[in-house]
């Protein structure tokens, strides 16, 4: 109190020094903060390379030997590279589909549950933190385990991938979603009860149309991330150009045409609906600001 | 003059109405048409047909039990008694559980219920209350069953083998064995192995031992003994299983925020108000575009060639594919900063790192920070299908016990630990992420 009241006491340096001092203990916390997290990574990265087949630095020279050998073996045989490409296009199209499909199933799912676990849109508000925990539990369920039981309940093919990929698109969406609407303006949704309108005219005429640019561009975001998952689904399980990839793989030697007509495919999908995806979402959200 | 304008603006009124209405029932049209057209590529309709609701109840019925094969070889009438029919889970001689007796070669198995199995000289004998006694004689390389008419569809009988299913348990008779399935809830020897002197015991007898019973080996302590144990786990092979989950947490760990190291200065050279040269920023650009683009599964391949199966491969497989991702998020953030402070800074006469590092670091460090930490939760799921493909880390266990299609209670075992690591570590960088952003 005394120190407010008169002012530092004489003797010590005053604020000055006390601020030097603040931020010395600042930057010793930081620094000690920096030192384990440095010191985590290497120890980790030692752990690391000790469990791994083959160690960083020779691997580090042999990194570039399969990609040439691949190459190597493609350019002999460029020729076939289109006819393949053309061989494998429909497992590109059932890749491209097992995305859509769960992207579109898991959008709609997020649509219904994303305003049920929405404070202010709920229709039954005391169930709001039940409908936000389904949505965590679909979120914190990694892709390949819903993938891996259904193909042994269900057999191979694109179901168990799809079906996988959305319940995991669902979880994800829905939180998203929920954020978006949490932040929607309700008097629309007023003036409708007021009317009359029940909970799902509310919901279809008063909010869809106010966050529907947010949650389209929310989906296309997914679709990509989609497209990239189930390709690698189909790479572990069964389905579409990862199990394509997969067998060109182990057949190795002799059928590296096909794994580059397949690398090509895939990395033209890619990059086509992310540019496509980054372009339509800047549309979105810029559109909205004028 | 205003007629005009008032027709006009009626017409664009009806024409987007017009519009609205179109999309209204074009949208959902659509959406119900690609869905038909899925419906039939991918073979929905065949699914019921193909679905396998045995393997479904077998997986469930894994989930929260374990079964204990009783089984005697009928060319020498030898019986074991095994947990989920595996070697490390055989009885040893002269230990039964209590439910199965042995004597004078005559076996006995108590199913509860009245349900009683026997295995004697004549042949296997299973009495259910309430129908009567299954009886399955091995005769001249044949099975022969005698069992009270008509049949009742839970026995099938075909030509070599004939099997019982009840509530109470499993009965099969073939020509080589005879084995019973005893359905019991619970994941056993889950702490303990049969072989353990600590199986069997109650947590209190366990307690006791641990505290002031004598020692078992008088080596070592009995609680050391009792984590051997339980860590050695030849059944449920926790150490293993240790080691997989922070193998999995590892790559996510060092593959996130190497990503991050390497894309903070690429990115500084990508974002259009920190890089002069516009054909730099254009070429770093297309770089993460690239790296993007090559997507996880095929770096992962590449790596996985160059560095062998472990955890480094995957953590150097989430690193490029994330420096990508990074980098792109990155320089979007260094183009969104407040210019005021750089210039505060510059106005002491700071040159360009300094200006970073005082006037650019700390605004974007909790942005930075909180996108990290959200791909570091992504990674940990995503390092789980790398370590399946890569060949480390619970992926890898997970994928080896599903090809195995028999050990289900150990995938049960797996997807439970792989959801609870998401959880958990969605939960501390959730926790740290709004630390950060509160200040």
């Amino acid at each position: 109190m005394t120190d407010v009241s008169f002012g530092p006491q004489p003797g010590k340096g005053g604020p000055k020094s006390e601020y030097l001092a603040m931020v010395r203990q600042k930057r010793l916390y930081g620094s000690i903060i920096l030192m384990i997290f440095v010191l985590m990574m290497i120890s980790g990265f030692q752990v690391a390379q000790d469990r791994n087949a083959g160690d960083f630095v020779p691997g580090l020279k042999h990194l570039f030997d399969f990609p040439a050998e691949v190459l190597g073996e493609a350019w002999t045989n460029r020729a076939a590279i289109p006819g393949l490409i053309a061989a494998h296009f429909p497992s590109l199209v059932e890749t491209v589909n097992i995305a859509a499909v769960s992207t579109l199933v898991g959008a709609l799912m997020a649509m219904v549950i994303a305003p049920l676990a929405t404070r202010g849109l709920a229709p039954w508000p005391r169930l709001i933190p039940v409908f936000r925990r389904v949505l965590d539990v679909l979120r914190a369920f990694p892709e390949i385990i819903i993938a891996l039981v259904l193909i042994y309940i269900l057999g191979g093919g694109p179901v168990p991938a799809m079906i996988a990929i959305a319940l995991h698109t669902a979880g994800a969406l829905g939180k998203m979603f929920s954020e978006v609407a949490e932040n929607a303006d309700l008097k629309p949704m007023e003036g409708l009860a007021s009317v009359g309108a029940n909970w799902t005219q509310r919901m279809w005429v008063g909010l869809l149309p106010q966050v529907a640019p947010d949650w389209f561009s929310y989906v296309l975001q997914r679709f990509e991330i989609n497209i990239r998952a189930s390709a690698i689904l189909g790479f572990v399980g069964s389905g579409g150009i990862g199990y394509d990839l997969k067998i060109a793989m182990q057949w190795g030697q002799g059928r590296y045409d096909q794994v580059v007509a397949i690398f090509l495919l895939l990395f033209v999908t890619i990059v086509v609906v992310d540019q496509l995806s980054s372009h339509y979402r800047t549309t979105l959200v810029k559109g909205r600001a004028t | 003059m205003t007629t005009m304008v008032m027709s006009d603006l009626r017409g664009q009124v009806d024409r987007l109405f017009r519009r609205k209405r179109l999309a209204a029932f074009g949208v959902p049209a659509v959406v119900l048409a690609y869905l038909v057209y899925i419906f039939i590529a991918f073979d929905v309709a065949g699914l019921a047909d193909r679905a396998r609701m045995d393997n479904a109840r077998i997986l469930m019925s894994d989930f929260w039990s374990f079964k204990t094969h009783v089984t005697q070889d009928n060319r020498n009438g030898e019986v074991v008694v095994a947990i989920e029919g595996e070697t490390k889970g055989t009885y040893p001689p002269g230990m039964l559980p209590d439910w199965v007796t042995m004597a004078d070669g005559v076996t006995t198995i108590d199913l509860g219920r009245g349900h009683v199995v026997v295995y004697d000289a004549t042949g296997a004998h299973y009495t259910v209350p309430g129908y009567g006694t299954v009886s399955a004689v091995s005769e001249g390389g044949k099975v022969v069953l005698d069992a009270p008419e008509p049949l009742p569809d839970w026995i099938e009988v075909a030509e070599n083998r004939i099997q019982v299913t009840t509530n109470q348990g499993r009965f099969s008779v073939t020509r080589n064995k005879t084995e019973t399935f005893r359905y019991q809830p619970g994941w056993e020897l889950w702490f303990f192995t049969l072989d353990s002197p600590f199986y069997g015991k109650s947590s209190f007898e366990l307690a006791q031992m641990a505290i002031w019973g004598d020692r078992v080996d008088p080596d070592i302590t009995n609680l050391a003994h009792m984590g051997s144990d339980f860590w050695n786990n030849a059944m449920w092979r926790h150490k293993d299983v240790a080691w997989a989950i922070s193998e999995t947490i590892l790559m996510a760990f060092l593959g996130t925020f190497m990503a991050a190291i390497i894309a903070l200065p690429m990115a500084f050279v990508a974002a259009s108000n920190f890089s002069r040269f516009g054909a730099l920023r254009f070429a770093m650009r297309r770089v993460f575009d690239f790296v993007r683009g090559v997507d996880a599964l095929i770096w992962t391949i590449v790596l996985a060639r160059a560095f062998g199966p472990g955890p480094m491969t995957g953590a150097l497989a989430i690193m490029i594919t994330d420096t990508g991702a990074f980098g792109k998020q990155f320089s979007e953030t260094l183009e969104n900063i407040d210019e005021k402070q750089v210039e505060g800074i510059r106005s002491t006469g700071a040159n360009a790192v300094q200006r970073a590092r005082f006037g650019v670091i700390p605004q974007i460090t909790p942005v930075l920070l909180g996108q990290i930490l959200y791909s570091f939760e992504s990674n940990t799921r995503s390092a789980t299908i790398i370590g399946a493909i890569v060949g480390g880390g619970i992926g890898l266990l997970l994928t080896q016990a599903i090809s195995t299609q028999k050990d289900w209670e150990e995938v049960a075992y797996y997807m439970v630990l792989i959801i609870l690591m998401v959880i958990v570590i969605d939960t501390i960088s959730g926790w740290i992420r709004r630390r950060l952003i509160r200040g």
